[in-house]
């Protein structure tokens, strides 16, 4: 279990001030300018060596990443922070943004001279109201204390602008979210070019998700070491675990990566609803990665490499426990409803794809259907996985591939007993 | 540098910077494909055209990938590409079986059948079947004008409209709208799109969602002839496919021509075909008793060889008109020659533009294609957008790609692209020509400048002088200029004027021009006029001369007439046009002539055996000999002929002090520019809803 003093985020549940002087009081802002000091390489080495993946879901190491950028361009940096948290069962962002903005501000200032960029924007999910107001608050003290802005004490001109979308979830996407950033339709773009090559406004940028900048300034004051000490090798630090569904008090904790399942849910959120056996399954990971049985879940450990060879992945860490009372097929049906729904639209497998397995998806709800379809559907989700422009089509099959890898006996059975039932009332018409 | 690359075994280099799909093109692998185009930029969203890179985790969109953006191989292999492996096979097949879900099996009954992309590669790279059983999506149909009829149940979303729209025609009225499975290709309130190039999403929609309305259910497309014949809408002339099916022309279609029109059409071009069907003038008229009666060939011809040698030479006038091919105004030109006629005109809206002072002094002399490399284009007294459209669009691709600067003298309007107003008439052409402008600046410096003068300009009572001015501001610009270059552009609206001045339709000295013969005919001067084709002179100041009209359709000069000629239209008979940057090609007889209408060259050798002059030739290839003889460059078709360009010191000489009158543009209802124009429902229709759109402010009122 993570030690206090290894906690990064001390007022993820905001029971103190929020405000600068409370992030003060918390070691925000402290000793940036020495940090500043040590150059944009040693910034970026450390992160490299905290072994830090991006916190978005993708898992993506965020040093390599930011390495990328390129080090003497005409054209400006860009730093881009995603804050449209919008995947079913994630709720750490926001929890940052109101509880503990300073150190994101620090954190986007800090990977911001890293990539020398001058200017960094921060995306809120369009029903980010209060979570906007509050950060635009903490921006405001941030610039009256000359923390950030134009010649400000840590000399490194940096202006962070706070933008609202309006709340589609395909605007997390990395270049959709640039493309609604510069005022177009929320589309994702072709890749490559890659965004660090040609981002926002066709210029360098590099979209990060909240938590990984976050977490930056943390790593540099207490150094990589500590980050990468804790957590499991390639999984390295710290992480804010959202736990929601049937369980006694879903939570967002923070604790080290690689925490079993079992104790991240017993000890943190009250324990299953009816006691562990109780347990049916769990999306590790929010809704787009595919469901894992009850049978795996006492091994299995929290982190991205683990959970990637349990066919599932770590996503953003939200951890949906569904109990015995579940019926599997019709909550994977919703999230397949919720895909369809948010599909751009731009790419042909999506589009098509997602309303066809949510269609199929809710047929078998009610097992109207027959059972060879269940291959049928296990092959349109095939055909959508990996030939979409952005991952949205991947994230719509996954969960469908989870369902049918772990529970194709319910289906079945469902279809049987349809069928019989069907079978009754012709015996009984007769 | 060029890259090697191994596409299903084959090692190729190529250059850098060419798409996957390009590659795997030249490589002899056949690529599938609904969004990619090569005209417009790259989507990448049917993902039809998914290959297999080695070492790649997925299948990749080849149409979004250069060479350059693959990883190298580790050893410094080349890449390897493979387009039929089972994977690929198996993931065409699986996008097309999405594309189909939702498209309406409707292709017994959809215009698009038998060139349909969607059809072609379904039989291609689909499965036998379908393996949906949900219910289809169903779309409204949408109202995108006269000109596009909408099934958007078929659309499959490749958005090659939008971008078309967007990038080429310069009017941002389609859009995707909504998300995912309820997207919809819309134009957002629903308003008829007036692009005078609108049509060619027609030609883009790789389904049957965006067909040609008017043609809607009247042909199939292998019931038709082709013929690949040239545009006379305007002067640019564009190279078209002429569709028929036994007398009569379905549809007119582009051809691609990188150096004219790439492979767009205007609306006009596209819709006027209507036009060649109504109001045609079958047979021979003459006026009796002040009606117009019917009459046989041999006594309209007798009449009217009557008339020219009863008449002195000096008292009897002609004038060609905007349509008229080389053929015919060089035995035009001929026979009056022979006749002693020096009262002759090929330059119906009165231009000053002579050819004594050389080629280069009236053509367009950067050529077409030099747009695409212009870095400064000065337009004077023209709007491209409504007197060559395609011209335009070529503009405004060359705008869109950065570093083009433009600067209009003359009238304001929207021409698809920014510009620099500097001012409406000859005093700030003016201030041009003496350096007193920034604009003046800009015109030094760059490199390939273009100054293209339009009609507005050479039009008017004092266009010599205004023409000298801009002979002056395009010779200023050739000093910087690239060596090779030229500066001085002529951008003419009538498809016959080119050939007209090659040939020398002019005044013989002491001879009327057009202006001349119109106030000699009002004044009782001139007793006969031969109107070749020439509708758009002022027919109410002829008083009583008597007019001869030889041409297609009952328009202004056969209501004016007293002896009708029935002509062949351009679709009707070959013959040969010079394009206004002095490119001589060739239509083709697609159909005949209704009627007893004859082709226009046969006309005017039948009447010169009756008035005793007769012509030389017997046969269009007996006459093109003896045209080839007067204008050589002619015989070589799709070619432009070497220029001398001492025209512009011509021009520079004539000299004289222009008027403070503001440049006007010559045309102003775009879809009613000629006789054939004039006679389409169609045309007329879209005139109409032009001003209903700028009478309720929904168009720039400068359009």
């Amino acid at each position: 279990m993570l030690a206090d003093q290894d906690r990064i985020f001390k007022n993820v549940y905001g029971f103190q001030d929020w405000g600068l002087k409370g992030a003060r009081a918390r070691g925000a802002w402290d000793g940036t300018k020495g940090l500043i000091d040590k150059g944009h390489d040693w910034i970026i080495d450390q992160v490299k060596e905290s072994g830090l993946r991006g916190r978005g879901g993708a898992g993506f190491p965020t040093g390599l990443k930011w390495s990328f950028m390129p080090k003497s361009d005409p054209r400006p940096s860009y730093l881009v922070i995603n804050a449209d948290e919008s995947e079913p069962g994630s709720c750490k962002d926001r929890e940052i943004c109101r509880h503990d903005p300073h150190l994101l501000i620090e954190g986007a200032l800090l990977a911001s001279f890293a990539m020398r960029a001058h200017t960094c924007y921060i995306y809120f999910r369009g029903e980010f109201i209060r979570e906007r107001e509050r950060f635009q608050a903490a921006v405001d003290q941030a610039y009256e204390a000359k923390l950030i802005g134009k010649n400000n004490v840590h000399g490194w001109d940096f202006d962070l602008y706070v933008h609202h979308g309006a709340g589609a979830y395909i605007c997390g996407e990395e270049t959709a979210l640039l493309e609604s950033l510069e005022g177009k339709k929320g589309q994702p773009r072709l890749k490559p070019p890659f965004p660090a090559g040609c981002g926002l406004y066709g210029a360098p940028t590099t979209v990060n998700n909240v938590e990984s900048i976050a977490v930056v300034p943390d790593i540099l004051r207490r150094g990589a070491t500590w980050f990468s000490s804790l957590g499991k090798p390639n999984n390295t630090g710290t992480k804010l675990f959202q736990i929601s569904g049937h369980v006694e008090q879903p939570c967002v904790v923070e604790e080290e990566m690689g925490i079993p399942m079992r104790e991240l849910i017993e000890k943190h959120a009250g324990g299953v609803r009816g006691g562990w056996d109780n347990l049916k399954a769990v999306i590790p990971g929010g809704s787009s990665v595919p469901c894992i049985p009850h049978t795996e879940c006492a091994e299995i450990t929290m982190d991205f490499d683990a959970l990637s060879a349990a066919k599932s992945g770590l996503g953003t860490a939200a951890v949906i426990v569904m109990d015995q009372s579940t019926d599997m097929i019709k909550a994977i049906s919703r999230i397949a409803y919720f895909y369809k729904h948010e599909s751009c639209g731009q790419c042909t497998p999506c589009r098509e794809g997602t309303g066809w397995m949510w269609r199929v998806m809710e047929r078998l709800v009610k097992g109207e259907a027959e059972k060879r379809e269940i291959d049928l559907l296990w092959d349109v989700t095939k055909q959508v996985e990996g030939h979409t422009i952005c991952a949205l089509g991947d994230a719509a099959a996954w969960p469908i591939q989870g369902l049918i890898r772990h529970y194709r006996h319910e289906i079945e059975a469902r279809i049987d007993a349809r069928q019989a039932k069907v079978g009754e009332y012709i015996e009984a018409a007769e | 540098m060029p890259k090697k690359l191994i596409v299903d075994g084959n090692e190729i280099e190529v250059e850098d910077g060419v798409t996957l799909l390009q590659a795997c093109e030249m490589a002899g692998a056949e690529i599938p494909r609904f969004c990619y185009h090569e005209r417009l930029s790259i989507a990448g969203n049917c993902r039809m055209c998914l290959v297999e890179v080695e070492g790649a985790p997925k299948p990749v969109a080849s149409c979004a990938q250069t060479v350059n953006d693959l990883r190298p191989n580790r050893d410094g292999s080349p890449n390897v590409v493979h387009t039929t492996t089972p994977t690929v096979k198996k993931a065409r097949e699986g996008v097309m079986e999405f594309l189909l879900i939702n498209h309406p099996l409707d292709c017994p009954i959809c215009d698009q059948g038998g060139e349909c992309d969607l059809q072609d590669q379904a039989m291609a790279y689909g499965i036998g079947g379908s393996r949906y059983q949900e219910n289809k999506r169903a779309v409204e149909d949408k109202y995108i004008g006269p000109l596009i009829k909408t099934i958007m149940t078929r659309c499959i979303h490749c958005t090659r409209c939008v971008r078309y729209m967007t990038e080429i025609a310069g009017v941002e009225e389609l859009g995707l709208a909504g998300r995912g499975e309820d997207a919809e290709i819309t134009t957002y309130l629903e308003n008829g799109i007036l692009s005078e190039m609108s049509a060619n999403v027609i030609d883009l929609c790789p389904v049957g969602a965006l067909t040609h309305r008017p043609w809607a259910h009247h042909a199939r497309p292998w019931e038709l002839k082709n013929t690949e014949s040239i545009d006379v809408m305007d002067a640019l002339g564009s190279n078209i496919r002429v569709d028929t099916r036994g007398s009569e022309v379905m549809r007119i279609l582009p051809r691609n021509n990188d150096a004219v029109n790439e492979e767009w059409i205007s609306d006009k071009t596209r819709h006027v075909c209507d036009g060649l069907k109504t109001q045609r003038l079958d047979q021979p008229y003459v006026r009796k008793d002040g009606r117009l009666v019917p009459a046989s060939w041999d006594e309209a011809l007798g009449i009217v060889a009557e008339k020219l040698t009863a008449t002195k030479p000096d008292r009897i006038g002609a004038i060609a008109g905007d349509l008229s091919g080389a053929e015919e105004m060089f035995a035009l030109k001929k026979l009056l020659g022979d006749l002693g006629v020096g009262n002759i005109d090929c330059r119906a809206a009165n231009e000053a533009l002579d050819p004594a002072l050389g080629r280069s002094s009236y053509l367009f002399n950067s050529t077409v294609e030099a747009i695409d490399n212009a870095d400064a284009i000065l337009l004077i007294g023209t709007n491209p957008r409504l007197e060559s459209p395609v011209l335009n669009s070529r503009i405004r691709k060359r705008w869109r790609a950065g570093g083009l600067s433009v600067g209009v003298v003359g009238e304001q309007a929207d021409l698809t692209y920014a510009y620099e107003y500097i001012g409406a008439g000859p005093g700030d052409l003016s201030k041009l020509a003496n350096g007193d402008h920034m604009f003046a600046g800009v015109l030094r410096q760059a490199k390939t400048p273009l100054v293209i003068v339009g009609s507005g300009a050479y039009s008017r009572d004092d266009a010599p002088a205004v023409l000298a001015l801009a002979a002056k501001v395009a010779a200023a610009a050739s000093q910087g200029a690239d060596a090779g270059h030229a500066v001085f552009n002529v951008l003419h609206t009538a498809a016959a004027r080119v050939a007209g001045l090659d040939l020398g339709l002019i005044p013989a000295d002491n001879g009327l021009d057009t202006a001349g013969m119109t106030s000699a005919a009002a004044s009782g001067n001139l007793e006969v006029l031969y109107l070749l084709g020439a509708d758009e002179i002022d027919m109410s100041a002829l008083g009583s001369t008597f007019v001869i009209y030889q041409g297609t359709h009952g328009d202004a000069g056969a209501h004016r007439a007293d002896v009708i000629l029935p002509g062949s239209a351009y679709t009707e008979q070959s013959a040969i046009y010079v394009n206004t940057e002095g490119r001589s090609q060739m239509t083709q007889k697609a159909v005949f002539a209704p009627g007893d209408a004859k082709e226009d060259w046969a006309i005017l050798r039948a009447l010169s055996a009756l008035v005793d002059k007769q012509l030389p030739f017997d046969s269009l290839p007996a006459l093109r000999a003896e045209l080839f003889k007067a204008a050589p460059h002619m015989q070589h078709i799709d070619e432009i002929a070497e220029v001398s360009d001492d025209g512009l010191a011509g021009l520079e000489r004539r000299g004289g002090s222009p008027s403070n009158a503001p440049f006007v543009n010559q045309i102003t209802n775009f879809y009613l520019t000629n006789p054939i124009a004039r006679a389409s429902a169609i045309m007329a229709e879209l005139s109409e809803l032009k001003a209903q759109k700028q009478a309720t402010g929904q168009l720039h009122a400068a359009e």
